[in-house]
């Protein structure tokens, strides 16, 4: 290989390259040519699937395709073609979404020079390529360049990139999931309890041997005592009696002990292995960001960690006691049968196999059917958590009938769901029943054969008998097991896949140490997609510590996401943006949000009093200090005024609150952590003139001082914003303050004219 | 905020319709003075508010010991006489098989009885130790420190907690 490549990772990759195509490329090379960006092509212009390479360097761009698609993905070295285009000034590449694929053109002066396509999975590479090739047309140095550029952070995991690499080698192998079943999993959680299982499974083969021994002394007891005893009644004593019933007692008295020692004990661990998987799956839904959540049902998420963890625990405390409990009386009469007489044992376990068979057709079609019950009943949830906390919005409607029907019809697909499965193991128990009717049978039969021909004791017969129907009825129970299993495999598979999710917004691996910032925002080129939607893109803005920023625009421009980037909500697809100098993705998350204090259009309060509320980013914050913010966001009177004070209860949604005490609540709560960085998020649509005044007021104290980023439908309440940003399709259109954007007749003057206008009619209407 | 010699210098009297009113330095008065605890179950005797008839605060105290011995015996006889919360010291029994609960309780103003429509909601967990009962008229009971009750209180009261 020619030239050297900036890094060790960015050489791996070129290398990762298809070797046919990549090999090509260098040939052509001059000797100083390095590769600096390439793009792998998957689409050819008729967006038939076909490989090839564009490569940049500094001076040529490169391109190498197969020359036919073949069916086979490996290209043959023939059939490789290698074009190049000088990278000159005044040309430029262009990467953009186009009917559900991506393309590149690269143009001149003139027109249209080449086009290329490929997946949409390859935009953002090829928006890398076209950015470089900009660069590079500029005739800027690479060495310019790379200064320019902030460091690139991997958007997944954190850790700072190298200049061109596109993936991060840090979490770029997709890992794939491990094949074992979920439940295999749960002994993760069982782990750190190992010693008390073990003193469970002691208990348990304790208790189960101690079971097997009280019908163990009714052979000794019918052929040693009882029969002799019917056929010589004048021989008979009866204290033999006494002792192999006390015996027989005493066993039973330790198998009742054990067994309530071992359920116990088997039990706690089952609750303790829930009470943590239900902790860890909440901890780890907590960590994931708000595109996680956007994409799920609130009814879902409560579902999977209520249900299926209660489910497991069930499964774990219940269905597995019992089977391993089977297993060991299974084995250990198995082994007592064997030593009495191995012959008539063969005979008995006849069906086993046929059972074993059974199970095995049975099992997949039983996991199926749970996996979909259990996914009928997340949805059946998942109506009642969206219609109950908007029962305001039914009601108004007077649509109460369609919600029971939408509830009705997911109930009925939960009845379906579980009555096919039902049927199923319907149908299977009561042929393992059957099965282990004959199993009995069996011994019977041949039983009373060997007892005529003298190989066996009546008492022989009995103990077997007694033995074999125990025997099959822990088949039978166990049956059950393949049931319960499939079950809490479905739920287990649920919770996993939860916990299986990385979180998109990554603490970095080494965090920049950060306890106040000074306030300083600056986005550089941000970009933003959601999927391959382009939300935002080249947003460029330097916000100066203390300073108020008005963010205007239609809806749908861009404005909310804008600000839950600055949050980290999400993090950034392209450029970066910094906060006192340093990439935000660089701070620790905490760290970082505490910088920041957010009032919400919607002001959620938690079930708690009202100063916990303001006290919700500080619990550690005095009385005093609570009524203090309460002033300044001017709730303290009507706080007063509350039939507890600041004790308070409000419920989930603050019912017994308005809407604008709700949002001087939330204003307290932003005011109480005195954040450097301010985020207003049309904190003031959807209140009454009167209370606006109260918020504005409130507003006025919460901004001073610090850096504020507002969002605004109403014009009007920007006034003090030292600077208006406008925002159209996910772009920046204007900048500046009030009057100097109202004198320039652009956008922003259209807006608050078009809103002057309707305030007046609004006027003239009321008058 | 005030300032401690503004806090010190008005006064406070009870005129003939029992009704309470503040007169400042300059002459000045307030007639329907209401105090108000601020944290009246979590921190009942410190952080009060004197507040005009409107609910307009008038002065703020963190600790009734800023008051003047005259000022502070009228507010909290004021208190006294407007504030109903009576203080559980004794649950006797609670019929609870189906809502409405019926409740049986010797609190510090004398014995009573109540039922309670939602019990699961009614009754509340007020920080760490105190709780409080709300029946189904909207009247609150609140007990200050579950630790405090006796044996047979807490073992009815676990049922709800």
């Amino acid at each position: 290989m020619r030239g050297v490549l900036s890094t060790a990772n960015q050489n791996h990759e070129w290398q990762q390259l298809p070797p046919e195509l990549r090999e090509a490329v260098e040939k052509s090379f001059s000797a100083q040519e390095t590769p600096l960006v390439w793009l792998e092509l998957d689409l050819d212009a008729q967006l038939r699937y076909a490989p090839g390479l564009l490569v940049l360097t500094a001076g040529k761009l490169w391109e190498a395709t197969a020359d036919k698609a073949e069916p086979e993905r490996t290209v043959s070295r023939q059939a490789v073609q290698v074009r190049s285009w000088p990278v000159l000034p005044g040309m430029k590449l262009h990467a953009e979404e186009y009917g559900g694929a991506g393309r590149l053109l690269l143009l001149d002066a003139s027109g249209l020079v080449q086009e290329w396509r490929f997946t949409s999975g390859r935009l953002l590479a090829a928006r890398r390529l076209a950015a470089r090739f900009k660069q590079l047309a500029q005739g800027k140095s690479d060495s310019e360049s790379a200064a320019q550029e902030p460091p690139q952070v991997c958007p997944s995991c954190g850790s700072i990139l190298a200049a061109e690499q596109l993936s991060c080698p840090e979490c770029s192998t997709i890992r794939a999931k491990p094949a074992v079943h979920s439940l295999y999993r749960l002994i993760d959680f069982a782990r750190p309890q190992k010693w008390v299982v073990l003193l469970g499974f002691l208990l348990m083969v304790g208790s189960t041997t101690a079971g097997l021994i009280t019908p163990y002394l009714t052979k000794p007891l019918l052929d040693n005592v009882l029969i002799p005893a019917y056929e010589h009644p004048e021989a008979a004593d009866f204290s033999q009696v006494w002792w192999y019933l006390s015996g027989m007692a005493g066993a039973a008295l330790l198998a009742w002990f054990l067994s309530w020692a071992r359920t116990y004990v088997l039990a706690w661990v089952s609750e303790r292995i829930a009470m943590d998987l239900r902790n860890r799956t909440y901890e780890h839904l907590q960590s994931l960001s708000l595109e996680f959540f956007g994409g799920k049902r609130t009814g879902d998420l409560i579902s999977r960690v209520s249900t299926d963890t209660d489910r497991i625990c069930y499964f774990l405390s219940v269905n597995l006691l019992d089977f391993a409990n089977d297993v060991i009386m299974l084995l250990l009469i198995a082994g007592i049968l064997f030593t009495l007489d191995p012959l008539l044992t063969a005979a008995t376990l006849l069906p086993l196999p046929i059972i074993a068979a059974l199970v095995h057709r049975v099992r997949s079609r039983l996991r199926r059917g749970f996996a979909l019950g259990t996914r009928t009943w997340g949805e059946m949830t998942s109506v009642l958590a969206d219609a109950i906390p908007g029962i305001r919005v039914v009601k108004a409607f007077a649509q109460e009938r369609r919600e029971i029907e939408r509830f009705r019809a997911a109930n009925q697909r939960v009845f379906q769901a579980n009555c096919r499965v039902n049927a199923w193991w319907a149908f299977f128990e009561a042929t393992v029943v059957v099965l282990t009717e004959a199993g009995v049978l069996v011994v019977w039969a041949f039983g009373a054969w060997r007892v005529f021909h003298l190989d066996i004791t009546v008492g022989g017969l009995y103990l077997f008998t007694t033995y074999i129907s125990r025997f099959y009825g822990r088949l039978d129970s166990m049956s059950r097991m393949v049931a319960a299993m499939q079950r809490a495999g479905a739920s287990a598979q649920r919770i996993f896949a939860i916990l299986d999710r990385v979180p998109s917004v990554v603490e970095p691996h080494k965090p920049v140490p950060l306890v106040r910032v000074k306030g300083e925002v600056e986005f550089r080129n941000v970009g933003f997609h959601y999927g391959n939607r382009l939300v935002l893109h080249d947003i460029n803005l330097h916000v100066r510590p203390g300073e108020m920023i008005g963010l205007v625009g239609p809806s749908g421009a861009g404005k909310t996401t804008l600000v839950n980037l600055v949050c980290r909500f999400y993090d950034v697809s392209e450029g970066a943006i910094l906060v006192d100098g340093v990439d935000i993705r660089s701070y620790s998350i905490a760290e970082y949000r505490r910088n920041i204090g957010i009032v919400l259009q919607d002001p959620f309060l938690f079930y708690g009093t009202i100063a916990e509320n303001i006290a919700y980013g500080r619990p550690d914050a005095s009385r005093s200090e609570i009524i203090a913010a309460a002033r300044a966001a001017r709730a303290h009177e009507f706080i007063l005024q509350l039939p507890d004070a600041y004790d308070s209860l409000v419920g989930e949604r603050g019912q017994l609150l308005s809407g604008g005490e709700r949002q001087r609540i939330s204003i307290a709560r932003a005011l109480l952590i005195d954040p450097r960085i301010l985020i207003l998020d049309e904190a003031m649509s959807s209140v009454d003139t009167e209370t606006e005044r109260e918020i504005q007021l409130a507003v006025e104290n919460l901004v001073q001082g610090r850096t504020t980023i507002a969002i605004a439908h109403r014009l009007s309440t920007l006034r003090r914003a030292d600077r208006l940003v406008v925002l159209d399709q996910g772009r920046i259109v204007e900048i500046g303050p009030h009057e100097e954007l109202l004198r320039r007749g652009g956008a922003y003057a259209r807006l608050y004219h078009a809103q002057l206008e309707t305030a007046q009619q609004k006027k003239k209407v009321l008058v | 905020m005030n300032t401690i010699s503004e806090k010190s210098a008005f006064f406070l009297s009870r005129n003939g319709w029992g009704r309470l009113v503040l007169t400042w330095p300059d002459g000045r008065s307030v007639e329907g003075v209401v105090p108000i605890r601020a944290f009246p179950i979590s921190a009942p005797d410190g952080f009060l508010s004197l507040c005009d008839g409107d609910g307009h605060e008038l002065l703020f105290f963190e600790s009734l010991d800023e008051l003047a011995p005259q000022a502070r015996s009228l507010i909290e006889e004021e208190l006294a006489r407007r504030e109903f919360l009576p203080i559980v010291l004794r649950i006797v029994r609670v019929q609870a098989d189906t809502d409405p609960a019926h409740w049986r309780v010797i609190t510090d103003r004398g014995p009573t009885e109540f039922f309670m429509e939602d019990s699961d909601n009614d009754v509340r967990r007020l920080g760490t130790n105190s709780i409080l009962l709300i029946d189904s008229q909207g009247t609150r009971y609140l007990i200050p420190d579950v630790r405090r009750l006796d044996t047979v209180s807490r073992r009815i009261l676990d049922r709800y907690l």
